[in-house]
């Protein structure tokens, strides 16, 4: 293991438990936006070079974002000083807390791993270019579909209702 | 201890994180963060199996990763238009207080 894969790692876990347990919900947003970035950091560790950019388009640009416009708009209502655990909130990590503990287990103890290291493979976006537009150009315009739906599906959802009707 | 076991057990960890969260939440925005986190540590399986995998050469890892980022970015969308909505009609984003389907 080198000593960027551990720097990635504490820079993911610990932006990661700061986004699910701060209580300022825009501390949360921001954290989650350094967890995304960690991941890019470590796609590109992994020489998947394209991944990397397109999780920072993607999430860092696009749905970090997002959730800040949301937090902005449904501010109020709620008063600061209210748990921010659910009752049941044991039982969450609890469960939680098992399913590390069994695919952890999985992963430390499996022997279908692969141990041989081998040459570093590459992802050029020529390749991927490639085999997007012959082999997985169905799934393609199916993404793109389904992009366009849930567009305009979000738009719809979110407008305003007004008096009688939509 | 082998990088793709090291990068495994981030990605557990992170998916752990993600479910405590979405399980012990109150709020509904940081239950959606949750499932993006969920979803962001499969993908970074997929990526891992892909760089150390037999067969890199095939470069499916990475083009399940580049559909999965698509299909949660709508995800996010979606959901956040739906916590807007929810929250237009009772002021408030705490899940414990959503208590009723036809309010």
């Amino acid at each position: 293991m080198s000593a960027g894969f551990y720097v990635i790692a504490i820079l993911i876990v610990g932006s990661a438990v700061a986004a699910m347990s701060l209580r300022n919900l825009v501390h949360c947003a921001l954290s989650l936006a350094v967890t995304f970035a960690g991941l890019a950091l470590a796609y590109l560790q992994l020489q998947a070079q394209f991944v990397g950019f397109a999780q920072v388009l993607v999430y860092v640009g696009a749905v970090a974002i997002l959730i800040v416009f949301a937090i902005l708009l449904t501010r109020g209502g709620d008063s600061e000083k209210e748990a921010i655990l659910s009752p049941g909130w044991v039982w969450g990590l609890g469960i939680a807390a098992l399913v590390f503990v069994v695919a952890g287990g999985a992963v430390v103890s499996s022997k279908l791993l692969p141990t041989v290291q081998r040459a570093t493979p590459a992802a050029t976006v020529k390749q991927i270019g490639d085999q997007l537009m012959t082999q997985y150009i169905l799934p393609l315009e199916v993404i793109g579909l389904l992009l366009t739906a849930a567009l305009i599906g979000a738009v719809i959802i979110a407008m305003r209702e007004t008096e009688g009707g939509q | 201890m082998t990088p793709l076991a090291g990068y495994l057990l981030l990605s557990a960890l992170l998916f752990a994180i993600g479910l405590g969260g979405a399980l012990a939440r109150r709020n509904a925005i940081i239950v959606l963060i949750g499932i993006e986190l969920m979803l962001n540590a499969a993908n970074l399986n997929f990526i891992a199996f892909w760089r150390y995998g037999p067969n890199p050469e095939a470069l499916t890892g990475i083009l399940f990763v580049l559909f999965s980022i698509g299909i949660a970015a709508a995800e996010a969308a979606v959901g956040l238009a739906i916590i807007i909505a929810v929250y237009r009609h009772y002021r408030t984003t705490n899940l414990d207080r959503i208590t009723s389907l036809k309010g």
